[in-house]
């Protein structure tokens, strides 16, 4: 049986996720060139806000279809209440510091938000099971699609047309433009770039949360250090793609996540190389496809167009 | 300015002490009690008390905490009080070989329980053999750790002489498994999955040879990277390899989610495991699909041996918040050989402990032999258990139930 199709499926869901998350790297960067580390763990509170409307807000045995909206809803509201804050009270008032402290006051946050999660959130140590849909999986021709990943496809297109709508002709998404265009001839002409910054770091919190709440319904369980890997890997899809671009970002999740699932599935096939295949040596060929855009390519697939990068 | 440098100190003090109280916490330790006078021996525990494997590392330290309260309330050793002091190791063998070092600083700590891990014993049993300091793992499975490198081979040595284990080890354990899975559950194409640790992928070694021994064919093999969820294109893998059965060696973090990956794909076989995966933390991973799912743990079920009664209700009295789990028997058979050895120095030196009691009582355990929780606890010319029981358990709706004890012959 010819697994192509299901495996191209299996990474574009994982490269979705990826897509989702690597756009709050990017949008941030974009307007301020700070790379948020912390942005993995923002995704991690995203999961966890989902839970605590699950479990704690709604009654024991509301359908998803009533709770999926709300646990939507607490994802992006506790995963906005964390960035924003982190931008008000960590990163602004370094803004005018070197580079360098902000990228440090990045990774202390994220592990102290990690750490905060492990401590104080109820049961937070293990893994904590996630709510799913129910309802048995789709067969489209020699395709399997679980119920929790037609959310992902569902909502991580309309997002990302929402947000390529919200930059290019909403007022505030073009004042995001010229920000990061210029910072100081765009405060000249009149526009709030403090206010614009919180908007950035809101809205890569609001993809986030989505793609929190993906993961959770996909593989059934949220834990405290699922932000960690998952950060990492969608700031290397942020670069592949061009960072700073936001369809870079969407792009380089795409191809990262198609690259792990290929090399999974068919490097060990290829002769010679059956000790270099399989799952285990997934991130090392999408590092390796990683480094070989970054030569040919420094500015990433999709490059930073500087004009329209937000 | 002022202001701004003002509010950067404070977040950093904030983001400072958010770290420092998780840091706290997770120093706690169960100590138990010290009644009475006379002189404290300390028995360190090395676990995973946080993290993923948390839920078998404290029932590690519980059933510890419990042996030590036990033998103080019948005072086992004329004289001398026994305490705890817990490390987390988070199954890391570098944070592992820390807390090793820690528990040999401490003058008090006359032997040492755990690691649940091999990896993580790997690299902690030097820093005990140096020391002469007893080490003795109710959970450590590779063979390596007690007949050196070329075990497969025949050329057992043995590498570390202060090193004993109260479980079997997978040279025992993948065999007994294939044999099961061959011969019982009539499966004759398997998977084999493993997660390339010491424990995983030994485990997945030792049930392959067996597998083909015995006649079995081996559709396909996959090594998995443990700090991912995502196990879909090994998922779609499976299924396309027409196996009937996985075999996984490695943890139940990783195959709950793969056991629940494997059967949304299509491929409706079970999964089978070693002792890693006997956690009810599995079944609540891998969800209502698991049922079938099979997994081989060191010894009898605890809960049936008549030995083990008292321990049963001795620990349900003493009202830990967490389950014992795998290895609660073993644990607590682990802390009392030690608490048997550190008996039999202070009688042979008047009631007291010698100077160099460290290396007296790994002397001593080599002969060590009582009747603990899990049977006959003594130790063989490696440092191995004797008692090489396992048994099978099947996941049923959410427990684990026994299928069937023995061992593996030849």
């Amino acid at each position: 049986m010819n697994e192509l199709p299901q495996q191209l499926v299996n990474g574009l869901l994982l490269g979705s996720m990826y897509g989702l998350v690597a756009i709050g790297y990017t949008m941030v960067y974009g307007i301020v060139q700070l790379i948020n580390f912390a942005h993995g763990e923002i995704f991690m509170i995203g999961g966890f806000g989902a839970l605590t409307v699950y479990l704690y807000v709604l009654p024991d045995g509301t359908t998803m279809w009533i709770a999926l909206p709300l646990m939507l809803l607490g994802a992006v509201i506790a995963a906005i209440i964390v960035a924003v804050g982190a931008e008000r009270f960590a990163y602004r008032p370094l803004r005018g510091a070197p580079r360098l402290a902000p990228l440090i006051t990045a990774i202390g946050l994220s592990l102290a938000l990690q750490q905060a999660v492990w401590a104080w959130y109820p049961g937070a140590k293990e893994s904590i099971n996630f709510p799913e849909i129910a309802g048995g999986p789709f067969e489209i021709g020699s395709v399997t699609i679980q119920t929790g990943d037609i959310f992902l496809l569902i909502v991580a297109p309309i997002s990302m047309g929402i947000l390529a709508y919200f930059v290019m002709k909403t007022r505030t998404g073009r004042g995001m433009q010229a920000t990061a265009q210029d910072p100081d001839t765009a405060k000249l002409m009149g526009i709030n770039t403090d206010r614009i910054i919180v908007v950035a770091f809101a809205l890569g919190a609001v993809f986030a949360a989505v793609g929190a709440v993906a993961y959770g319904l996909k593989y059934g369980q949220v834990q405290f250090r699922m932000g960690f890997i998952l950060g990492l890997k969608a700031f290397t899809a942020a670069v592949l793609g061009g960072i700073g671009n936001i369809y870079g970002a969407m792009i380089g999740g795409l191809v990262l996540g198609i690259a792990e699932t290929m090399a999974t599935a068919y490097i060990a096939d290829v002769p010679g190389m059956s000790q270099l295949g399989g799952q285990s040596w997934a991130n090392v060929w999408a590092f390796v496809l990683l480094i070989l855009v970054l030569l040919f390519r420094p500015q990433g697939l999709m490059g930073e167009r500087v004009a329209d990068r937000a | 300015m002022r202001q701004r440098s003002l509010i950067a100190i404070t977040a950093a003090l904030a983001a400072g002490a958010l770290t420092l109280t998780a840091c706290g916490s997770r120093d706690e330790n169960g100590g138990s009690d010290s009644g009475g006078g006379g002189t404290t021996v300390v028995i360190g525990v090395d676990a995973p008390l946080t993290g993923d494997l948390s839920a078998l590392g404290l029932g590690i330290k519980n059933s510890a905490d419990l042996a030590t309260k036990q033998a103080n309330k019948e005072k086992v050793v004329d004289g001398v009080t026994f305490k705890i002091e817990s490390l987390d190791d988070q199954a890391q063998p570098s944070s592992g070989q820390q807390n090793a070092t820690k528990l040999v600083a401490d003058k008090d700590v006359l032997g040492a329980i755990g690691p649940l891990n091999s990896s993580v014993a790997e690299s902690m049993q030097k820093v005990f053999d140096d020391a002469k300091l007893v080490q003795v793992s109710p959970a450590n499975t590779g063979p390596t750790l007690t007949q050196g490198p070329d075990w497969q081979t025949g050329k057992k040595v043995r590498p570390y002489k202060s090193y004993f284990r109260t479980s079997t080890t997978d040279a025992v354990q993948g065999p007994y498994a294939a044999q099961y899975v061959f011969n019982e559950a009539k499966k004759k194409n398997v998977f084999v999955i493993d997660d390339k640790k010491t424990y995983g992928a030994g485990l997945a070694g030792t049930f392959t040879d067996e597998f083909k021994k015995l006649g079995g064919k081996i559709a396909g093999t996959e090594h998995i990277d443990p700090e991912t969820k995502d196990f879909s294109a090994v998922a779609t893998k499976v299924k396309n390899s027409g196996a009937d059965v996985v075999y996984y060696g490695g943890e139940y973090p990783q195959a709950g989610p793969l056991s629940k990956q494997i059967k949304a794909a299509g491929a409706k076989i079970p999964l089978v495991g070693g002792d890693g995966i006997y956690s009810a933390e599995f079944i609540k991973l891998a969800g209502a699909s698991s049922t079938g799912d099979l997994a081989t743990s060191v010894g009898a079920p605890v809960e049936e041996l008549p030995s083990a009664k008292e321990f049963v209700a001795n620990y349900k009295a003493a009202g830990y918040k967490e389950a014992y789990e795998a290895y609660g028997g073993y644990s607590y058979d682990a802390t009392w050989a030690v608490i048997q050895a550190v008996k039999k120095v202070v009688e042979d030196n008047n009631g007291e402990l010698p100077d160099d009691a460290r290396a007296k009582v790994t002397e001593a355990m080599q002969n060590v032999s009582f009747d603990g929780v899990t049977g006959k606890v003594s130790f063989d010319e490696f440092g191995d258990a004797t008692n090489k029981q396992l048994t099978v358990y099947s996941v049923e709706g959410a427990d684990w139930s026994p299928v069937k004890s023995g061992t593996y012959e030849g």
